[in-house]
C-alpha cells in the first residue's frame, strides 16, 4: 500500500531536477517511530502537500528538512548536497530554506519592517537600504506595506503570517517550507495566507506544505503526500488522490474530513 | 542635633558605596550574562561551568568570598589589579569579589527570562539562518532582559546593600565609617537613623525606576 508508484506523465519528473530528496529517514521520540522508512523526492518548482492524520508525523517531516528536528538515520540532501550537521555550515543551508510556522513566530521585540530586514542584515549581510527596500517590496507583495512600523502583537494572526512569509521570502530561499500555516489563524484570515501561497505557487516555488487545507491542496498542489503513522501512505495528483485514493487509509481519512 | 556629622565625610563614603555598588553591578551583569549563556549553550562543558559556577558561589557567604579576596588573591598570590596602594587594592578587590557573588544571582535571573522566550523565536531565527550567538544576543536575550528587569533590580538592591560587607576588607565605605562614628559619638539611634536613610535613598529610585523601565520595555505577544 505504502508502493504506489507516482505515473510520470501527471507529475514533473522528481528524479530529475531533484531540489529536496530524503532517503530511508527514520526517526523516533522516545518509543515512538514517528518517521519510518521515508522517502521523498521534491523536484524544482514543485508543490508538494503533506496531509494526514494529527500525529503521523507531517510536521515532523517538513522540520527535517532544515534540520530543526535531526533524524536517527537515512540520508537529506538539498540541491545534491547532504543536510550539515551542526555549526556554520548548517546556518547556511537553512538561510536557503525558508520556514512558515503555525505559530507565526515573528520577533516580537522588533518591528514587521525589522523583522524582515534581520535575516538579510546578519545572515545575507546586505546593507541597510538595501534590506529595507526589498523588505518593503515584499511587504508590499503579500499585502501589509501599511503595517511596516508596527509590532507583531498588533497585527491580527492573518497579517503576521503573512509577514512571516515575507521575512522567509527575503532570505531568496530555495525551497519554502510551511508548517500548518494556517491552522492558529480564524477562519475569515485563513484565505488571505492561502492566497499569498497560491501567488507563490504560481511564481514557481518549490514548496512543501504541511496543512489540513484541501482546497489549497487541489488547486495549488502538484502533488498530494498523504502520510499516516509515520509512513508515506499514498502520493498522486491532487486529482486523483481526492477523486480516487487507492489506500484504505487515505479513503477512510477523507471520508471522515469531506462528509460533514 | 545633627553637628557632630559635620565631623565626618558622610558623603564621600556613599559614594564609595555608589562606586561599589555601579562598578561591581556592570561586572556582575557582564559575568552573569556570560554565564547564561553558556547554561543554554549546546556545549556540555560550558553548561557544567556554569552550573558548577553559580551552585559553588552562591552557596559561599560573600564575607567569605570578599575575605579571600583579599587575604587570599591579594595578600597572599600578590594581585593587586593594577590598584597601587593597601585602599586602592582593597577597594578593587571588593569589586571583584561582589562582581564574582553577584554574577551568579544575575545568571539564574537572566536565565529564567530566557526560559520565558517561546522556543519558537529561537527556531524562526535559527530558521532563518543565524548561528547561536547571533540567536542569542539579536533575539532572545534581548527579550529576555526585558521580561527580567524587575528581579534584576532585587539584585540590584541586594547588591547595594551587600557592599557593605567590603568594610570586611578595609574599604571605607558607609557602613565602615558607620562603624567609626558609633564608636567615637552618643547618639547612636541617630547615627543606625542617617545610614538606614542613606541606603533607602540610594536604592529606592533604583527599585522604582526599574519597575517602571521593565512595564515600559515589557515584550507584547
Amino acid at each position: 500500500m505504502s508502493d504506489v508508484s507516482v505515473t510520470k506523465d501527471t507529475i514533473p519528473a522528481a528524479e530529475a531536477d531533484a531540489l529536496v530528496a530524503l532517503s530511508n529517514v527514520n526517526k523516533h521520540f522516545g518509543a515512538l517511530h514517528v518517521l519510518q522508512d521515508i522517502d521523498l523526492t521534491i523536484a524544482r518548482g514543485e508543490v508538494v502537500v503533506v496531509i494526514g492524520p494529527s500525529g503521523s508525523g507531517k510536521s515532523t517531516l517538513c522540520r527535517t528538512i532544515n534540520r530543526l528536528e535531526s533524524v536517527d538515520s537515512g540520508s537529506i540532501t538539498l540541491d545534491g548536497k547532504p543536510l550539515p550537521a551542526e555549526g556554520r555550515e548548517l546556518a547556511r543551508l537553512r538561510a536557503d530554506v525558508g520556514m512558515v510556522f503555525q505559530s507565526f513566530n515573528l520577533f516580537a521585540h522588533k518591528t514587521v519592517l525589522e523583522n524582515v530586514m534581520l535575516g538579510q542584515i546578519k545572515v545575507r549581510k546586505k546593507d541597510k537600504a538595501e534590506a529595507e527596500q526589498s523588505a518593503r517590496a515584499l511587504l508590499d507583495r503579500v499585502g501589509v506595506a501599511n503595517q511596516a512600523d508596527k509590532y507583531p502583537a498588533q497585527l491580527s494572526g492573518g497579517q503576521q503570517q503573512r509577514v512571516a512569509i515575507a521575512r522567509a521570502l527575503a532570505m531568496e530561499p530555495k525551497v519554502m517550507l510551511f508548517d500548518e500555516p494556517t491552522s492558529a489563524l480564524d477562519p475569515e484570515m485563513i484565505n488571505e495566507v492561502l492566497e499569498v501561497m497560491q501567488q507563490l505557487a504560481r511564481d514557481g516555488m518549490t514548496m512543501v506544505v504541511v496543512t489540513h487545507e484541501m482546497g489549497f491542496a487541489r488547486s495549488a498542489a502538484n502533488r498530494v503526500v498523504f502520510m499516516a503513522d509515520g509512513q508515506i501512505v499514498e502520493q498522486a495528483t491532487p486529482e486523483q488522490f481526492f477523486t480516487n485514493p487507492r489506500s484504505d487509509r487515505a479513503k477512510d481519512f477523507l471520508s471522515k474530513i469531506l462528509h460533514h | 542635633m545633627f553637628d557632630f556629622l559635620q565631623d565626618y565625610d558622610l558623603l564621600g563614603a556613599f559614594w564609595v558605596t555608589v562606586k561599589l555598588t555601579l562598578l561591581s553591578g556592570a561586572g556582575s551583569l557582564v559575568l552573569g550574562t556570560v554565564l547564561a549563556a553558556m547554561r543554554v549553550s549546546p556545549v556540555p562543558l560550558m553548561r557544567g561551568f556554569a552550573t558548577a559556577y553559580v551552585n559553588i558561589v552562591r552557596n559561599i557567604p560573600l564575607t567569605v568570598i570578599i575575605v579571600f579576596t583579599s587575604l587570599g588573591l591579594a595578600d597572599t598570590f600578590r594581585l593587586t589589579l593594577g590598584g597601587e596602594g593597601v585602599k586602592e587594592v582593597a577597594f578593587r578587590m571588593a569589586v571583584l569579589g561582589l562582581s564574582t557573588y553577584t554574577a551568579a544571582f544575575v545568571c539564574e535571573s537572566v536565565r529564567s527570562g530566557i526560559n520565558t522566550v517561546p522556543v519558537g523565536q529561537a527556531e524562526a531565527a535559527r530558521a532563518l539562518g543565524l548561528n547561536f550567538t547571533q540567536v542569542l544576543t539579536l533575539i532572545v536575550l534581548p527579550q529576555a532582559f526585558r521580561t527580567v528587569i524587575g528581579p534584576l533590580a532585587n539584585v540590584l538592591i541586594a547588591l547595594t546593600k551587600n557592599t557593605t560587607v567590603a568594610a570586611a576588607i578595609g574599604v571605607g565605605e558607609a557602613s565602615l565609617l558607620m562603624k567609626e562614628m558609633v564608636e567615637n559619638e552618643a547618639q547612636l539611634v541617630l547615627i543606625t537613623a542617617v545610614f538606614a536613610l542613606g541606603f533607602v535613598i540610594l536604592t529606592l529610585p533604583t527599585g522604582l525606576l526599574l519597575g517602571w523601565l521593565g512595564k515600559r520595555l515589557a515584550v507584547k505577544r
